[in-house]
């Protein structure tokens, strides 16, 4: 499903990306850890599209498709989801509306009828009543005086509705309680599925025991150093990334 | 950071798509103002000595004004002489009925989305449409005097009803105000008048609509508004004009009377034209509303949807006179490009109870500069009195600039005065968050300001509410992408 060759991007000038290789086949789930400043979360929004970062070399196939020369809304509308570290208030803004707006974005491209307010109305409750969302959030302005976890709440509960192909977690951890960490792992566990794969970028194990990976990767410098599988996680949990950067 | 910056200044690259001119005979009086001008307008109007009078003391005061530069605009200075006063489309006759209207003004009005045939209109909306300087039609008459109101052009109203004009012109905006309101008393040519009487809920919106056609020519009108006791009436007003390299000058008066129990909403939705990109050409407009709450419970709402003008000057004021009367104050002012406003209002209260509110949204895009501007005066004798402002500014692109400038004179003690504001730009951030979730940039700015502007827009009349978000992502459009 996503083939990363090579990938090297900048910031401000600044050299973060490497030259990453990762291979994310449907059905399965990578975890992305790593120090601070690895450059974990930029692999994530580099993927995404986000404007602050050039991509100085490499390639990206998302499907067979280059990725990299999509438009962040045309990624998101073929499938490529990010649930953010930081979710974005839109004052004003109805967080219904815009999920409505997200999702007839997402159909109109596929050639799909939009759906009208009864029948978005009556999806969003399904899914919400299904993730454990009130209702009240819906009603609310997107983001706006959410707490922390309401906030990674709203955001796994888009992705629910969006169904993405592809679903990058950044850091979806920072900042939960225990309790909030279990409703938003077991919403992303609820759509894992064979046709879905999902990126989880983190920098504790402690994710990792309720979101099971397939595949870790641990990611130093701008590079992954080391590639295995979830027994990967335990053990830098236990030895820390010292290890690994000095190796 | 950089594309999203970009995208925002294309965005500001719209057309104005209300820019056609219309090819109709018209009947222009020579540029220059002298007490000639005034006496010819009055006389081509057939109008009573007594308002003649009052134009030429008027004039007379006028030409020993200065035009005031307190505000925070700049622009070329304006060469009074090197405009014509009045201008307007020939007719053989007297119009009779809205069948004889010019062909080539109505199709203009319908190519503004403004039938004034009755049977295409919007329900529950009579019009009165002002083309240059003259009252071309006003629809729902009928129906609309089957209840006593009284909804025609302002020329119709001092022929038929010169004691209620002469009763109240004047008594809100004396013709001593202020330099453009003294002007338009020496010169103003037409408008809307409104009388609704004792008792009266008015059955539909009231709506005006001012088109600037002819070159060179400046715009005039006058609006008043009379609600007497315990009566209702919403109103709108909306304007264009074509797209002209010369800056054209549109100086207003409205005046709102509300008694005892009445209730007079006033809704403008504003898109003369804001000049091209490089801020050539675009209309000055300098408008003076207020309106009086001159009995125990009255209530006044301004709302204003500023999209257009090269240059706006305005502030929508209540005099809170009765007490428990109510002053409201709705804002949403759009600079983009070269376009710059200096806009709020003033509340003056005066009665005991009295209450006012002032939301405004000023937003920026291109090199638009946006001021607000308002006065809270709490007199003396207004036990009690309450005011709640709330300014927020948006800020599009790196260019632009809002500015804030609340006055507060309290006298008395027992008043209670909130202030709020605020500045955000419209982050690089949400409008990525939005294209992650597959939102096109342009729909993304548009709900991100949208947004922003919810508390002014759901204070518009239902079927203008849509029409003013529309016009928003207009011009708005270009400013990102």
């Amino acid at each position: 499903m996503l083939q990363v060759k090579n990938l090297q991007a900048q910031a401000e000038g600044k050299e973060i990306l490497r030259g990453i290789n990762l291979e994310v086949s449907a059905g399965e789930v990578h975890a992305i850890m790593g120090p601070n400043g690895s450059g974990k979360s930029t692999l994530a929004r580099v993927l995404a599209g986000h404007p602050e970062y050039e991509v100085t070399g490499g390639t990206v196939l998302f499907e067979g498709r280059d990725l990299l020369e999509m438009e962040p809304d045309e990624r998101a509308r073929e499938g490529v989801f990010m649930a953010f570290q930081y979710p974005v208030e839109i004052a004003g803004v109805n967080n219904a509306y815009f999920l409505k707006a997200a999702l007839n974005a997402k159909r109109k491209h596929h050639g799909q009828q939009e759906l009208d307010a009864v029948e978005f109305m009556a999806l969003i409750r399904e899914r919400a009543k299904a993730l454990d969302i009130e209702q009240g959030m819906l009603n609310r302005a997107v983001n706006e005086g959410f707490s922390g976890g309401e906030k990674k709440r709203n955001e796994i509960f888009q992705m629910a509705l969006l169904e993405p192909k592809l679903a990058i977690l950044d850091e979806t951890d920072s900042g939960l309680d225990i309790d909030a960490l279990k409703i938003v792992s077991h919403g992303v566990n609820a759509l894992r599925s064979p046709d879905r794969a999902t990126i989880v970028v983190t920098h504790y194990q402690r994710l990792l025991n309720y979101i099971v990976p397939d595949y870790v990767h641990v990611l130093s410098a701008g590079r992954i150093v080391k590639s295995g599988g979830k027994e990967l996680a335990l053990e830098l949990e236990q030895k820390g990334y010292g290890w690994i950067e000095a190796a | 950071m950089s594309t999203s910056t970009e995208t925002i200044e294309q965005l500001a690259n719209r057309e104005y798509k209300y820019g056609f001119f219309t090819d109709v005979e018209s009947e222009t009086i020579p540029k220059g103002l002298t007490e000639e001008v005034v006496r010819l307008i009055s006389a081509k109007k057939e109008e009573p000595e007594w308002l003649l009078e009052w134009r030429l003391k008027a004039f007379r005061l006028w030409q020993t004004m200065k035009e005031p530069t307190w505000h925070n605009l700049r622009y070329e200075p304006i060469d009074y002489q090197d405009i014509a006063y009045y201008s307007a489309p020939k007719k053989k006759k007297v119009l009779n009925s809205l069948d004889e209207v010019d062909p080539e003004v109505k199709a203009t009005f319908d190519k503004l989305g403004i039938p004034i045939e009755e049977q295409k209109m919007l329900s529950g909306v009579a019009v009165d449409a002002v083309f240059d300087s003259v009252s071309v039609a006003t629809t729902f008459r009928e129906r609309l005097a089957g209840v006593g109101i009284i909804f025609c052009s302002f020329s119709e109203a001092v022929r038929e009803h010169p004691d209620l004009v002469k009763k109240y012109l004047g008594s809100v905006v004396p013709y001593t105000d202020n330099f453009f309101a003294t002007l338009n008393s020496a010169v103003f040519s037409d408008g809307s008048f409104v009388y609704i009487p004792k008792g009266v809920r008015c059955p539909m919106e009231l709506s005006t609509y001012f088109r600037i056609n002819a070159k060179d020519t400046g715009q005039f009108e006058r609006t008043l508004i009379i609600a007497e006791e315990s009566s209702y009436v919403s109103y709108l007003e909306g304007c264009t004009a074509p797209m002209r390299d010369e800056h054209q000058l549109h100086a207003a008066v409205v005046e709102l009377v509300a008694l005892e129990d009445a209730t007079i909403k006033y809704s403008t939705i504003q898109n003369w034209y804001p000049g091209d990109k490089n801020g050539k050409g675009g209309i000055y407009n300098f408008v003076t509303k207020r309106g009086v709450c001159a009995g125990n419970r009255s209530k006044i709402t301004w709302t204003q949807v500023e999209t257009g003008s090269a240059i706006t000057w305005k502030y929508p004021s209540c005099i809170l006179q009765g007490d428990h009367s109510i002053g409201e104050f709705y804002s949403v002012a759009t600079t983009n490009n070269w376009q710059q406003a200096d806009t709020g209002t003033k509340m003056i209260h005066m009665g005991k109870h009295t209450r006012s509110t002032i939301v405004s949204k000023g937003i920026s895009a291109g090199q638009g500069q946006n001021t607000y501007r308002g006065l809270v005066r709490i007199g003396k004798n207004a036990a009690h009195a309450r005011n709640y402002s709330q300014c927020d500014s948006m800020l599009i692109g790196d260019k632009c600039g809002a500015h804030t400038f609340p006055y507060l004179e309290i006298k008395n003690t027992s008043a209670r005065v909130e202030h709020e504001a605020s500045t955000s730009k419209i982050g690089e951030d949400q409008i990525f968050y939005c294209r992650q979730r597959g939102i096109s940039t342009e729909d993304a700015v548009n709900m991100i300001v949208s947004g922003f502007c919810k508390e002014v827009f759901r204070e518009l009349p239902m079927e203008f509410a849509v029409e003013a978000q529309k016009l928003l992502s207009v011009s708005l459009e270009g400013s990102v992408g």
